[in-house]
């Protein structure tokens, strides 16, 4: 087992570095970096004006040498302007070039400066992430019930009417994007031409004091589109376990039904949802980002967007850590969660 | 003109479509409900030898349950029948079905022969033996007819990006103010806030995501299947390799990925043309193998055979990826492509960067998907009497494991082309690839958002446009998957 986890972890590392590698290749294109010139300075720059910003602060090494400097391998780029002062990534306004360190990466926990938040992108990511983990926590605890309840229900029985109702729900569910389901819920429940009126429209104010009114929607609009996934894998594994030998022993000794869902199907049944709600994290990710989008939540995914929309590389850069990170963490999880919830694997 | 209302002189049913309705929710309410609280109808053997069933309540709500469901849609396509029949007198729905009287035609065709023949026709005659799979292809290809007819200027009501004075954000109905000849009379669905036609945009709409997603879909399988077979056939450092990439990008969240791909900056530098280029030789390395592990024992005919199909295909690679003449056209270098007198046809570089990367972020998925099933295939007796027979590595991959992968990869196949309409939208949603003014449905929904909570016209119809394509899609899925699961 901890060989098994050393091992997940080895390639975890490998795949954070390659994709971090592939995220900085793109940024760093010539044209990516002239617009964040021009975003930065001002949109009329020359192309002389723009050499001389990107040369300034670094931009125009090679891209392997830019990029070991941001994992805080190399030492990073310094410029000394006319008067003499010298400017640089490790440079934090209010320092001096001898006070600040030679190396600034994530290695020695610098995740550099935001150009669109004008802030370090620690405290951005941070505060971002502390938006959508909320958002997230409200999320995973009206989806996983429910779906879980839904795919028992549906499976209990197969080709029941219960099964039938409760999967063309969960094929509809899955069939909605957030973005179709978010506009929907808009149009019916927010807007003065159908007059309801219960829930609002943006989820801005949630930001500082989440409601039911105000956070309901956001969370509804991305819990319904994962559940219908989960509850079609519970279904599945639900209807494989009632069929199995241990289950027409059970009916046959005479024991109830509820008895038999509750006692004996569910615990076996529950294994694979397990790992596919922990696959769904990934999934879920895109669902925050437009769901943000949408409502104006000023989150995690939201910063995705403005981050790339503008070309901020560290901020864009630290995102994708994060994101990877969420993927592969969860994805050992499942893993591990599996081998331990599994007797048949865990004990051979 | 009078402005439309939405039903018109035939109003009458409307009350009878609310009770239809009403009747079949609750039968399905009370249904499922007798499931759970009644006991299951016991069946007993007379001595006779007839059987007789005790309990003639479960028999007595499955009928009310089909009945007000045949009312329903019955009342449904009386609508759309007197729509047909009286046009635009019968209101916005008259007037909407009436325009999509090309489409009704195609899909009574399409049925009545599917029906008529679907023994001789395979797995695709038996998707008719179940309701669920009837009803998802139906949907499925109403907007496959809709963007067919959409794009021959058969449906479409007015030009989807011409605007017309005074007919900003106007409810659905309202005519137009100064007609001139020629035009149509009314803006069935409303105008958007360009005063555009929504009902036109939406019919155009159809079209891009019938041309793109299957089409993409398609090469994401190329791409699967060709790394996927060898993969789960050899295993081994291949494996590991190829599982290492697939899995590097299905680590990326997609939405990311995009905002990295899709802007006209990485489109400036020729990127997408490069992907467009690896990507899109996997169908040719795809045939070539494909033919020649069946054929390379017959030299005489396998020859012509190859030199005809990758001529052919490889003249429509090379026309794909170069465009004005070049294959790579940037400011600071170029790469000579296909001269434009041999180019067959274009594709703008919106268009292409939109298709490459959603093909991009598709064929993971398929690969592994292809990788599990060869892993399992592979054990199977007739691979290894195929292996002692002496068949080669591909001949057992591509016409003994491929063929017998059908089911599965058939069902993934419709399922992925709704993923692939939903990353699209996605896409349009954020306002990636596509030009602002496109009428598809992603960037539709975009723009009517914006307004949402004054005017829900403009978002609504892309909205549910989409919402049953992709359902319609799903129910295909699990009719087929029944279907090819019952032999």
């Amino acid at each position: 087992m901890g060989l098994f986890i050393l091992r997940r972890v080895g390639i975890m590392l490998l795949t954070a570095l390659c994709l971090t590698f592939l995220v900085f290749f793109l940024t760093n294109l010539y044209p990516n970096l002239e617009k964040l010139a021009k975003t930065q300075g001002n949109f009329r720059m020359s192309d002389e004006q723009v050499e001389s910003y990107l040369s300034k602060n670094g931009y125009l090494q090679s891209t392997p040498i830019k990029y070991g400097e941001w994992l805080g391998v190399l030492p990073s780029y310094r410029y000394t302007n006319e008067d003499g002062t010298v400017q640089g990534r490790c440079i934090l306004p209010g320092k001096t070039a001898e006070e600040s360190p030679n190396f600034c990466g994530i290695l020695q926990g610098y995740w550099g400066y935001s150009t669109v938040f004008k802030e370090e992108v620690s405290t951005v990511v941070g505060n971002r992430l502390a938006l959508t983990g909320r958002l997230m926590l409200w999320v995973m605890l009206l989806m996983v019930p429910s779906a879980l309840i839904l795919g028992v229900l549906a499976g209990m029985k197969e080709g029941s009417a219960t099964d039938r109702t409760l999967s063309t729900f969960a094929i509809t569910t899955t069939a909605t994007p957030e973005y179709v389901s978010g506009v929907i819920f808009i149009a019916i429940f927010t807007s003065s031409a159908v007059g309801l009126k219960w829930f609002k429209g943006t989820a801005t104010q949630a930001m500082e004091n989440p409601t039911f009114e105000n956070f309901f929607l956001p969370v509804l609009t991305i819990a319904l589109y994962g559940m219908g996934y989960i509850a079609r894998m519970t279904r599945a594994s639900m209807t494989e376990v009632m069929t199995a030998q241990y289950i027409r022993t059970a009916r046959l000794k005479g024991v109830s039904f509820p008895n038999i869902v509750m006692k004996h199907a569910l615990r076996n049944a529950l294994i694979a949802p397990f790992t596919v709600i922990m696959l769904q994290f990934p999934w879920l990710l895109n669902g925050v980002v437009i769901v943000e989008t949408l409502f104006n939540y000023k989150g995690f995914g939201w910063a995705l967007v403005q981050a790339a929309g503008n070309n901020d590389i560290q901020l864009l850069l630290a995102i994708s850590v994060v994101s990877v990170f969420v993927v592969l963490v969860t994805q050992l999880i499942s893993d591990i969660g599996y081998v331990y919830l599994n007797p048949r694997i865990r004990i051979s | 003109m009078e402005p439309l209302t939405w039903t018109g002189s035939i109003a009458f049913l409307n009350p009878l479509f609310a009770l239809g309705l009403a009747l079949m929710v609750l039968s399905i309410a009370v249904w499922m409900l007798a499931s759970i609280v009644l006991p299951e109808d016991q069946m007993t053997v007379n001595p006779d030898g007839t059987l007789s069933s005790s309990s003639g309540l479960r028999t007595l709500i499955q009928l009310a349950l089909r009945y007000s469901f045949l009312a329903s849609v019955g009342i449904a396509l009386a609508y759309i029948v007197l729509g047909v029949l009286m046009g635009t007198s019968a209101g916005i729905i008259g007037a909407m079905s009436q325009q999509f009287l090309p489409v009704w035609v195609s899909l009574i065709i399409l049925y009545a022969m599917s029906i008529a023949f679907k023994r001789k026709l395979g797995l695709y005659g038996k998707l008719f033996d179940s309701p669920i799979g009837m009803i998802g292809f139906g949907l499925v290809m109403f907007w496959v007819f809709t963007g067919v007819f959409g794009a021959m200027d058969l449906i479409v009501t007015h030009d989807p990006l011409s605007q017309v004075s005074g007919m900003k954000n106007k409810v659905p109905g309202t005519p137009l103010s100064n007609l001139e000849d020629g035009q149509y009379a009314w803006y069935l669905l409303g105008g958007d806030n360009l005063a555009r036609d929504v009902f036109s945009r939406m019919v155009k709409g159809a079209w891009i995501v019938v041309q793109i997603a299957p089409l993409a879909t398609m090469f994401a399988f190329m791409v699967g299947i060709t790394l996927g077979l060898p993969a789960g056939y050899y295993g081994g450092r291949l494996d590991t390799l190829l599982s290492f990439l697939a899995n590097l990008i299905l680590a990326f969240p997609v939405i990311l990925l995009f905002y990295l791909l899709v802007t006209p900056e990485i489109v400036a530098t020729g990127v997408p043309n490069y992907m467009a280029a690896v990507l899109f030789v996997f169908p040719i390395i795809f045939l070539g193998v494909l033919l020649n592990s069946r054929y390379y024992t017959r030299p005489n005919f396998r020859t012509p055979l190859l030199i005809g199909v990758l001529g052919v295909a490889g003249w429509f690679y090379l026309s794909l990826i170069s465009t004005g003449g070049y294959i790579i056209n940037t400011d600071a270098y170029r790469i000579w492509g296909l001269p434009t007198y041999l180019d067959l046809f274009d594709i703008p570089g919106g268009i292409l960067v939109v298709f490459v990367s959603v093909v991009f972020v598709n064929s993971p998925t398929v690969f592994r998907i292809v990788r599990g099933l060869a892993l399992d295939i592979k054990t199977r007796d007739y691979v290894a009497a195929a292996q002692t027979r002496g068949e080669g590595p591909w001949y057992i991959m591509l016409w003994e494991i491929l063929p017998n992968a059908r089911g599965p990869l058939i069902v993934d196949f419709c399922l992925r082309i709704g993923y692939t309409t939903i990353l699209l939208g996605t896409l349009g949603f954020f306002g990636l690839g596509l030009p602002p003014e496109s009428p598809d449905w992603g960037s539709t929904i975009n723009e009517g958002r914006k307004l949402l909570s004054i005017y829900l016209h403009p978002a609504l119809p892309p909205a549910l446009a989409l919402l049953t394509l992709v359902l319609g899609l799903n129910l295909l899925a699990d009719g087929l998957r029944e279907e090819s699961l019952k032999d």
